[in-house]
């Protein structure tokens, strides 16, 4: 595995693990995460995982405290120790990621956008939905917001670039596209996405573990519902 | 029990922050100046990392309906009960009925308050903090308002000690505080253009040569937008040397990256976990605490500071930390004998 560590601040590592968002480089992301779940080092605090690195974050009091090296600085020693660490990982085998389905009730109230977006790209509707729902969609990362999937795999005949004033407030769930992206809003924020319709999942859920629905590494499947079973959707949950 | 009477501007619990959930994109949220807090929990008898009231600016009015044993530490924000001043880095006890009101913001942005025993809210995702947007933890999930009533635990020995010793000493009184307080290298010092020690970022040498130069030699203001998710400053126009796309990548507490505007955001303690912006610099962890209790319109000056220092100085840090909780026991201990 090729990688290359510098230091995000005096906390943190950042480890470089591609130079393209590619399934690839996606995949070392996956090992790496994997290997940081299982709490390999007593001075970590926590990982990030994106496209195509992944941040570790150390306790510099914790590294000094179980050195060998006392000239060594923190950094240095988590250095060295990734360094050691991830070449043993291997190549490994691919592992299956989950396919999880999103029911998507799209345009109307929901998706107040989709008209643009088929407008934008000289598309019916009805085309825009069928080409949504036929993505191979692959999750890259969560960031932005909690359980926001950064999803990758949408059908460039579909994208369309964002709004040019983002709105105050965009309601959970709501699934949009921007430029070649599209992604589902778990939290209600404002932001500049085209917005395409809407999920009656939770994406977000603070009482559960882990908290987030989706997961780096997760396929997506979007499947059109209509208006009333997102709203039977709605009232099972409540 | 303490009753919000007036809810200030921005009044919120906040711990050290929501650590293990950013990778599923789970915002840390968290006090601002961890260094304050942690000194208020220590000087009331808690762990460092109980929760505390961060209060911003324009303080709340708070009516104590039991006797308590609080700390002040941070900014100046004039805190006092009755005509009294409430004196700030000490152990000072309250006396049931007695109303806390902030006035002017002399110095600095945020002060903590700490109650011996801490706030009694629940944890959500192992930690007390409010995280504003998503409207959870702290206390329901949410700054504090008019008719709010906040619980505190049960007090360490140490703490009922110390507590039940100035209750004697108060004879009727509204507060009594201790006559020390913490050494003054713990207590902030606030100066205009504060210098603020900044680690060159990850994409520094991709900023043209007179923006690496503007960084560290002109000052930048805190803008009016600015607030617990980042600090948006304006100054000199940085820019990068050749327009490029950024992949996106996490971020930490004190990022400072460029939009395309090309002026800088510092990222706090309610930042996002990533960005795709480039990080021309990273504020040194010494001087978080300095970044946090800068006001709107201040000015920061910032400095060059090799990550070896920067680390050097928070080992540093932390050691004199150690000692002062310890010296603060102690402390507590000798003055109830």
């Amino acid at each position: 595995m090729e990688f290359n560590i510098s230091p995000l601040g005096d906390h943190g590592a950042i480890i470089d693990l591609g130079k393209t968002i590619d399934e690839e480089s996606h995949e070392r992301v996956k090992q790496v995460t994997a290997f940081l779940n299982d709490k390999p080092f007593d001075w970590l605090i926590e990982y990030i995982p994106a496209f195509t690195t992944v941040a570790v974050f150390y306790d510099p009091v914790k590294v000094m405290d179980q050195k060998d090296k006392p000239s060594a600085l923190p950094y240095e020693i988590v250095r060295a120790t990734i360094k050691k660490e991830l070449p043993k990982l291997g190549v490994g085998e691919k592992r299956q990621g989950r396919v999880v389905e999103i029911p998507v009730c799209y345009g109307g109230d929901l998706g107040p956008d989709l008209t643009q977006v088929a407008n934008h790209n000289d598309l019916t509707e009805e085309e825009v939905i069928e080409l949504h729902t036929a993505g191979n969609y692959l999750v890259y990362m969560i960031g932005f917001a909690p359980g926001f999937p950064y999803i990758g795999g949408m059908k460039e005949e579909i994208a369309t670039p964002r709004k040019e004033e983002p709105r105050l407030s965009i309601p959970a769930g709501s699934v949009g596209i921007a430029g070649s992206q599209t992604g589902v809003y778990p939290i209600e924020t404002p932001g500049g996405w085209q917005l395409i319709g809407q999920t009656p999942v939770r994406l977000f859920k603070p009482d559960q573990e882990p908290p987030s629905l989706l997961h780096a590494g997760d396929k997506v499947v979007f499947k059109a519902i209509s208006r009333s079973e997102f709203d039977a959707y709605k009232e099972e949950q409540s | 029990m303490i009753k919000v009477l007036k809810p200030g501007l921005l009044t919120s619990v906040q711990d050290l922050g929501r650590t293990g959930y950013q990778t599923y994109g789970v915002i840390a949220s968290g006090v601002m100046d961890p260094a304050a807090h942690r000194i208020a929990n220590l000087l009331v008898g808690n762990r460092e990392d109980a929760a505390t009231l961060e209060i911003t600016l324009s303080g709340p009015v708070l009516e104590f309906q039991e006797d308590a044993l609080i700390s002040l530490c941070g900014g100046d924000l004039s805190a006092s009960i009755g005509d009294k001043q409430v004196k700030p880095w000490r152990p000072v006890y309250v006396k049931k009925g007695s109303e806390l009101r902030f006035g002017q913001a002399k110095e600095g942005c945020r002060v903590y308050l700490a109650v011996a025993g801490s706030f009694n809210v629940p944890e959500v995702m192992e930690s007390k903090s409010t995280y504003l947007r998503a409207g959870l933890g702290g206390f329901h999930g949410r700054a504090l308002k008019e008719g709010d009533e906040l619980t505190a635990q049960e007090l360490s020995e140490a703490a009922a000690k110390i507590k039940s010793f100035l209750q004697k000493q108060a004879g009727g009184e509204a507060l009594v505080s201790m006559d020390w307080h913490v050494a003054s290298e713990f207590i902030p010092v606030f100066k205009e253009e504060q210098p603020v020690r900044v680690i060159k970022g990850r994409q520094y040498e991709l900023f043209k040569k007179e923006s690496q130069e503007a960084f560290f030699f002109e000052p930048f203001q805190i803008g009016s937008k600015s607030d617990r998710m980042g600090y948006r400053l304006e100054g000199p126009k940085l820019q990068l040397d050749k327009a490029q796309e950024m992949i996106s990548e996490a971020v930490a507490f004190g990022t400072i990256q460029v939009p395309s505007n090309g002026q800088p955001i510092i990222l706090l303690a309610d930042r996002q976990t990533t960005g795709g912006y480039p990080k021309i610099g990273q504020v040194a962890s010494v001087d978080i605490p300095v970044v946090a209790q800068l006001k709107p319109g201040e000015k920061a000056r910032f400095q060059e500071i090799s990550l070896e220092k920067a680390q050097q100085l928070y080992l540093e840090r932390e050691k004199s930390i150690q000692q002062l909780a310890q010296g603060i026991r102690l402390k507590l201990k000798e003055e109830v004998r």
